[in-house]
């Protein structure tokens, strides 16, 4: 039941926007975060529940990326 | 599979080797369950990684009581809405679904907007309002509008808490849920001394939730990690939280394997109960017969029992159940964790 889906916002409609999920517009409940057009958020049950920050999502991977390695070089 | 999930993957070979004994890992949201079994994880893990499935899915947890409820107000000519799966469980009196094939007005709906938008047509209809607290504010907006609510939301996180301190199954990590968190937080995991990484639903996602889970054990930690950085920030979407207690307020939650945990529900405060179907409806609530709704579920004349209870604590899983694929199955469903696609035994059933 926790599935969803990220998109970005083309249109601000008050308490609504439009919502572009990979080429399919689809008009999304925005009264729970505060966003602005070409923000991405991730979308539940037809609200945007959070914004999405893809400079963090890179990160992590590469931290973790590093960290791997790290402990493959000590253990081997 | 990308170059990038294998190496996770090498990695954890490469952990779980150095560890050397069984490592149980439990996830307790539905979705992951799901994410798990469709990439075929398990698989592709080592087999001293055991994965078990939590209480992590709101359809599987949702009690018999609520169902016959809900199913009873249905039958009396009431409107429901809800969200998908729900529809399919069965009760003592039948499933929300049966009811609708008995002349009664079930609507499934993706968004409680829907709901909304039938009331128009339909002024006493009432939402069912089910989830953590990713659709909690949802409803919580929704009451504010004036939408009837028959809410058996549940807190995800004091239940986690009561998991964790039943020690009923040694787990060594937990992978937490990535939707809720992206309301509550990563700072509520801090009370639990637990291992916990709160991971996103992707493939490389998961593997890499389990990846950190291994190098706490393997490093002795016990700590919250935030594998899923790019929607869950430490503080949560506060409007969303604060939006849930303006509405709700905590009360005893019912839950399907567990019995009452204190304060895991969410009931309708004073202020809205005009909107509250629980209070709207206590004349049909009165009369339905409970004592029955508290015996397990029987098949086969009663001589098999359904253990969705035990499945959703971690403590059995679906093969041990001798209804499994036998007369339970995702088109004939005992139990609820056979009902929704995100209940481990109907994702154990597909994959």
């Amino acid at each position: 039941m926790c599935l969803a889906f990220p998109g970005k916002i083309t249109k601000i409609k008050g308490e609504s926007a439009i919502v572009n999920f990979d080429g399919i517009e689809k008009e999304i409940n925005t009264s729970l975060v505060k966003v602005k057009k070409n923000d991405h958020v991730i979308v539940h049950a037809g609200f945007a529940i959070q914004k999405l920050s893809s400079k963090e999502a890179r990160q992590v991977f590469k931290i973790h990326e590093e960290s791997g390695i790290k402990h493959t070089q000590k253990n081997t | 599979m990308k170059n990038q999930e294998l190496n996770i993957l090498k990695k954890i070979h490469n952990l779980a080797s150095d560890i050397g004994r069984l490592i149980q890992i439990m996830e307790v949201c539905g979705t992951h369950t799901q994410a798990i079994s469709r990439c075929g994880i398990k698989s592709l893990l080592p087999k001293n990684i055991k994965l078990i499935s939590g209480p992590g899915c709101p359809v599987c947890v949702t009690s018999q009581e609520d169902i016959d409820a809900i199913v009873n107000i249905a039958l009396s000519g009431v409107p429901i809405a809800t969200y998908g799966d729900i529809v399919r469980v069965p009760g003592c009196f039948g499933s929300l679904e049966q009811a609708r094939q008995k002349g009664a007005k079930v609507f499934t709906v993706y968004s409680i907007e829907e709901a909304m938008f039938l009331q128009k047509k339909y002024p006493c209809l009432v939402f069912l309002g089910l989830g953590f607290e990713t659709t909690a504010p949802m409803s919580a907006w929704a009451i504010k509008k004036g939408l009837v609510v028959f809410s058996i939301h549940k807190l995800f996180f004091p239940a986690l808490k009561t998991l964790v301190e039943m020690k009923e199954i040694a787990i060594d990590g937990f992978i937490c849920p990535g939707h809720v968190s992206t309301i509550i937080g990563t700072k509520p995991y801090k009370k639990l001394k637990a291992r916990q990484v709160i991971a996103g639903f992707e493939q490389k996602d998961v593997l890499m939730a389990i990846y950190m889970l291994l190098k706490q054990v393997f490093e002795k930690r016990f700590v919250v990690e935030n594998e899923y950085v790019r929607a869950v920030n430490p503080e949560g979407n506060i409007v969303a939280y604060k939006s849930i207690f303006e509405v709700f307020e905590p009360s005893d939650g019912d839950w399907r394997g567990f019995g009452i945990i204190p304060k895991t529900g969410l009931k309708i405060k004073n202020k809205y109960s005009k909107f509250d179907a629980k209070k709207k409806y206590k004349n049909i609530l009165n009369k339905i017969d409970f004592s029955r709704s508290q015996k397990p579920i029987t098949r086969l004349s009663g001589r098999q029992t359904c253990i969705c209870g035990e499945i959703i604590r971690g403590l059995k899983n679906p093969h041990q159940c001798s209804l499994f694929k036998k007369v339970c199955t995702p088109e004939t469903p005992v139990g609820p964790c056979m009902v929704s696609c995100e209940g481990a035994c109907n994702v154990e059933y597909r994959y």
